[in-house]
């Protein structure tokens, strides 16, 4: 059964350890601005919402990379970018509508959350449970997309 | 049933993968006729900056790949088609017989109707074969004038720089990728490329390009009577769809082939795809060419859905987008960026920090972005666009600060804070 990230943002309490433990794992320092995940705070309504790629199975990112860079990790579902055929071209920044592909200036390719293998260190990091790895049984992943939020498939199918 | 897909590249490709993946059983052809496994054409601007061999600007990396899934891949030219006997005649002489045909044969450049553009050392950058020669000529030190600071033009622009030639930009329109920023950004690309070495001349067109006895092989002259001189001229003026093999099928053609919300031409037997395709735009609704690769691939799926039997999907249209690296300074455009009737826009300018942004809105609605300067979450511009969402009171937010567009789409998305 693949796993999948699950979030809860009422328990999220903005003390962003996910963000160190993310740029730490994958990027080697403790800095939030390269992290793969991101607490977003809304001040007005006094909550805090971390946001991170879905994995989502249109994969905009993967479809629209010219060099074949972004595979299908068949272990865990996520999408990965292999660092050494990226040409950093920036295309699938543009093309997931979730904002979750960024490019890194300073190693001139593309990162995105690839859920550390199989072994994810927001998770591991977060005193509160509000970010949970899971059995990605249909509620669990439709709560995980709805909650992503829906973005209107480009063509509607009629099987 | 026999899908013949003509043009290898990623529209093709893309198209003959999803055919597979919906029919087991079909029989898939791909006839191409560049003599290159299929590549990347956006690919090539990393190939002449030595960050990938050949083999990096592939379109698909492991070996056997169309063996594997049952493409059968072909090298020829498609001469012309005849609908009523649904045929094609290839340049090696051959026939091939289809049930359904994928029209995928992209775009090539075209020449701007002056004098000297057939001149040795001048080339466009379109295709490998145009890459190795441009590699060849690009030696440090070299004068290289580009003609067309158009999108492509900028997307290879970079490249050149990094080959430590003298570069100079010449584009006959007031700004740089006139049809994807606007002023204000244009504007701070162009500063940008100046405080970088490249010399960029706007609202100037060539007149001419002659050969030369002096130290450099070319002279362009320029309308006012200015004349530059170069090694290498490199032409990014505008492309024009390979439509040419249709000739006589009766095949509406109006700016490129003419495509309905099924990617079906006005023969049903007959799709088409990619840069060649005059299909729907998401936020116009009109028909245009839109010449990107996320359209081309977006074409592919979509038109294979509807060649294969038993599936039928309506393709809601194309949204324009474009990102561009101009010598580390990243820009993208989304949309109706040059905003709607009776629209509303937010901007973001801190030219100090070569920092913009402006999104355009149809009620409370996103349609539109132009964006510079920023490197995260920037998809989610498209994502807002798609999804149509109603803003509500984040509209405001975003006119005060429209950096807000992530929290703008989770608001939206996730109905926090709703008023
Ligand atoms: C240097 C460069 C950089 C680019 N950068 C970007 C970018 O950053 N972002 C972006 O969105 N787009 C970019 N593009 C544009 C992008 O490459 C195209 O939109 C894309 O290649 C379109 O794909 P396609 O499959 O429709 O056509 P193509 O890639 O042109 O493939 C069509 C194929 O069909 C073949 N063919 C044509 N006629 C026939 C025939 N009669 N018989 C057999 N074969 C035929 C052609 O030779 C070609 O191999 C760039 C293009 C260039 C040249």
């Amino acid at each position: 059964m693949l796993k999948s990230l699950h979030i809860s943002p009422d328990k999220c309490t903005g003390c962003l350890q996910c963000e160190l433990a993310c740029s730490y794992e994958n990027e080697g320092v403790f800095n939030p601005a390269k992290s793969r995940i991101k607490v977003f705070t809304f001040h007005q309504e006094g909550r805090f919402v971390p946001y991170t790629c879905t994995q989502c199975d249109e994969a905009w990112c993967m479809q629209a990379c010219p060099v074949d860079a972004i595979v299908v990790n068949t272990a865990t579902g996520s999408k990965d970018v292999l660092a050494d055929v990226c040409v950093g071209c920036k295309v699938c920044t543009i093309a997931c509508p979730f904002g979750t592909v960024n490019y890194s200036q300073d190693t001139g390719k593309v990162i995105k959350c690839d859920l550390c293998g199989g072994n994810p260190q927001c998770v591991e990091a977060c005193p509160t449970a509000a970010i949970t790895y899971v059995d990605a049984d249909a509620t669990g992943l439709d709560r995980m997309r709805a909650w992503a939020g829906k973005t209107d498939n480009a063509a509607t199918a009629r099987a | 049933m026999h899908h013949v897909i003509i043009g290898a590249g990623p529209a093709g490709v893309v198209a003959a993968e999803h055919l597979r993946k919906l029919d087991a059983n079909c029989r898939i052809s791909l006839i191409g006729d560049e003599p290159e496994p299929p590549y990347s054409r956006m690919a090539l601007p990393y190939l002449l900056i030595d960050k990938i061999d050949e083999a990096g600007t592939y379109l698909r990396k492991s070996d056997g790949h169309y063996d594997r899934i049952g493409v059968e891949v072909r090298n020829d030219l498609v001469v012309s088609v005849s609908t009523s006997d649904r045929q094609l005649m290839l340049g090696g002489g051959g026939k091939v017989d289809y049930d359904k045909l994928l029209i995928a044969t992209g775009a090539r450049p075209t020449k701007p109707p002056i004098a000297g553009t057939d001149l040795a050392g001048v080339h466009s950058c379109w295709t490998l074969a145009d890459a190795r020669q441009i590699a060849e000529h690009t030696k440090p030190g070299a004068k290289v004038i580009l003609m067309g600071a158009g999108f492509i033009g900028c997307i290879i622009l970079e490249a050149l720089a990094s080959r430590g030639v003298e570069l100079t930009v010449i584009e006959m329109e007031d700004r740089m990728v006139p049809r994807m920023m606007n002023h204000s950004s244009a504007g701070l690309i162009k500063s940008w490329c100046e405080r970088k070495g490249v010399s960029v001349l706007t609202s100037m067109r060539v007149a001419a390009i002659q050969q030369d006895t002096g130290a450099h092989p070319l002279s362009v002259q320029l309308e006012g009577g200015a004349s530059h001189p170069a090694d290498l001229v490199i032409c990014a003026t505008g492309v024009a769809p390979n439509t040419e093999l249709l000739q006589g099928t009766g095949i509406t053609i109006d700016q490129g082939v003419l495509v309905n919300e099924h990617l079906q031409t006005s023969d049903a037997n007959v799709f088409a795809a990619g840069d060649v395709a005059q299909g729907k735009d998401f936020s116009t609704g009109e028909y245009s060419v839109q010449a990107i690769q996320p359209t081309a691939v977006e074409h592919g799926r979509v038109a294979a859905t509807n060649m294969a039997s038993g599936h039928d999907m309506v393709h809601a249209g194309c949204i324009n987008m474009n990102v561009l690296d101009t010598m580390g300074l990243v820009s993208a455009s989304f949309g109706a960026w040059e905003g709607v009737a009776n629209g509303e826009s937010a901007e973001l300018n801190d030219p100090g920090n070569y920092r913009y942004l402006n999104l355009q809105f149809e009620d409370d609605v996103l349609v539109g972005a132009n964006s510079l300067g920023l490197t995260q979450h920037v998809g989610v511009l498209r994502g807002l666009i798609q999804s149509r969402f109603h803003l509500g009171h984040w509209k405001d937010k975003l006119l005060n600060n429209p950096t807000q567009i992530m929290e703008a789409y989770m608001a939206a998305a996730q109905g926090i804070g709703k008023a």
